[in-house]
């Protein structure tokens, strides 16, 4: 009987545990996570989790039940102390010792904390697990003005869900336009007004440096020689990547744990999957580490057919998505990565899309509204395309792909 | 609970019961049907739960939001009976429901 363990029970281990059985194995699976929760789908926490219109049920990746179905061995509540790779086994914070044949790390990451004056105060929350938007929901209830550090897709898709609630919302971001480590200043742009207009006030380069409180509980946030009212903090100034329990190990870590294409670390008998890893993209042709549920569900795939002796390469090209009220953006590659942007629609009619090309091909598009856009773009990547015709509302995309 | 059958592109047949008011793409995630991937989990944000109506079903099935026939629009494997599996939820009307998934997802 051999063993398959996984530490982590996010997305990334929920979808390899499945794929395993897919793939046929039918020795033990064991998921090791330190939350409370069967794998669940982060994306929905700051969208319909956090505004109530899904339940929890609605979140988990399949239901509870599954995994007894299956036998999957998922023990939920549990810290990962460490890995010994010689024995090849792993330790809980209990002692206890779990065997592997092969062993996936699926650890994730976490919200990057403040450390400034007034940062322990209650009612500064982040958010990242069901029970951190668990404490937002409860903390909204009675509260009057919330303020958002960082202006980031977290921090806008909180704002939407808070001003929408009828709370008084600020949003500070220090630099000098929202979303400025992720798109172009167009899309930012187009956020920010957006936002105004909703009622949210968006302070743009402006730094956060302390909070004060009244009997414990956060009051005001402090931004320099300025201070903005708020009985309720929700900071979203991004993740780090969970690389210590596979660093120790002495397992090769960079900016996430380092994978092959084959979603395997330095030790060929650990995978890794998920925000954790750092790992290579023949499509992009560089390293990339990615904060996103493509990226996980992907990987897991890839990692549980090579657990099981197969040889899946993991190439795929990068997409994401935000909510922010009746807006979807769906998002395709970097935008960065493209030195020309074609517009396809009129932002006033929040309805568009920007693609990016590099020397003549699509790289990125950003799809407000425009879901046939953003199926384009995926099929497109690469590709060489003629701008006139990208921006040409009259023009039919379709033309552009098929078999 | 009513049942579903999927048909894999290789002519695989999975005959699965699913709870009602849980979308086809969830009755196939939680029973292991292979060939839908479902990266979004529901939010009709990906097109990676396409399948294939069978003609007896369509009308029953209900028809595609705008959103929806977009995104199923630019899909190469697009046929008219096309459906993403997130956007049909389970009704005893349902009950025995056949589509076919396609080679791949998009």
């Amino acid at each position: 009987m051999t063993a398959m363990v996984i530490i982590g029970a996010g997305q990334a281990a929920g979808q390899t545990a499945a794929s395993l059985r897919q793939g046929g194995y039918k020795d033990e699976i064991v998921i090791l996570g330190d939350e409370a929760h069967p794998p669940y789908q982060r994306p929905p926490l700051s969208k319909q989790y956090l505004s109530g219109e899904h339940g929890l049920e609605r979140v988990y990746l399949r239901p509870e039940k599954f995994y007894a179905d299956q036998s999957i061995d998922l023990r939920t509540g549990v810290t990962v102390s460490s890995i010994n790779r010689t024995q090849k086994t792993v330790m809980l914070d209990d002692s206890q010792i779990i065997h592997y044949d092969k062993l996936l790390i699926a650890t994730g990451s976490r919200p990057r904390k403040l450390n400034i004056e007034g940062s322990d105060l209650k009612g500064i929350h982040y958010l990242r697990t069901i029970a951190d938007v668990d404490g937002i929901r409860e903390a909204m209830k009675s509260a009057k003005s919330v303020c958002i550090v960082g202006g980031g897709y977290i921090g806008l898709e909180v704002a939407s869900v808070a001003v929408v609630a009828g709370l008084e919302v600020n949003v500070l971001e220090m630099e000098d336009r929202i979303l400025q480590r992720v798109t172009t200043s167009r899309m930012s742009e187009f956020y920010h007004s957006l936002h105004s207009n909703r009622g949210v006030k968006i302070h743009v380069n402006t730094a956060c440096s302390g909070f004060s409180g009244v009997d414990g509980k956060v009051a005001e946030v402090i931004c320099g020689a300025s201070a903005i009212n708020a009985d309720l903090v929700i900071v979203g100034i991004g993740i780090i990547p969970n690389v210590e329990l596979a660093r120790d190990a002495g397992i090769d870590c960079g900016n996430g744990i380092l994978v092959n294409d084959h979603c395997q670390t330095s030790d060929p008998d650990i995978y890794a999957a998920g925000d954790c890893t750092n790992h290579p993209n023949p499509i992009l042709n560089r390293r990339l580490r990615l904060e996103s549920v493509p990226n996980a569900m992907d990987q897991a795939r890839t990692a549980a057919a090579n657990m099981l002796g197969g040889d899946k390469i993991y190439a795929a090209v990068p997409w994401f998505w935000s909510d922010q009220y009746e807006l979807k953006l769906q998002m395709v590659g970097f935008s960065m990565d493209g030195e020309t942007e074609v517009l396809r629609g009129d932002k006033d009619t929040n309805q568009f899309a920007v693609f990016y090309l590099h020397e003549g091909a699509v790289v990125a598009v950003d799809a407000v509204n425009s879901p046939r856009e953003f199926m384009v773009a995926k099929q497109l990547y690469g590709k060489q395309v003629n701008a006139a015709d990208l921006s040409n509302p009259e023009f039919e995309l379709k033309s552009l792909v098929g078999k | 609970m009513p049942s579903v059958k999927f048909i894999e592109h290789d002519g695989t047949e999975h005959v699965v019961d699913g709870n009602i008011g849980d979308s086809l793409m969830i009755v196939a995630t939680s029973n292991l049907v292979p060939g839908i991937d479902a990266d979004c989990g529901g939010e009709c944000s990906c097109a990676t739960c396409h399948v294939i109506v069978d003609d007896a079903w369509m009308d029953r099935a209900g028809s595609a939001s705008d959103s929806e026939e977009s995104m199923l629009d630019l899909n190469p494997d697009r046929g008219s009976n096309s459906r993403l599996s997130c956007q049909i939820p389970l009704t005893e009307e349902l009950d025995g429901i056949v589509v076919q998934l396609p080679e791949f997802q998009y």
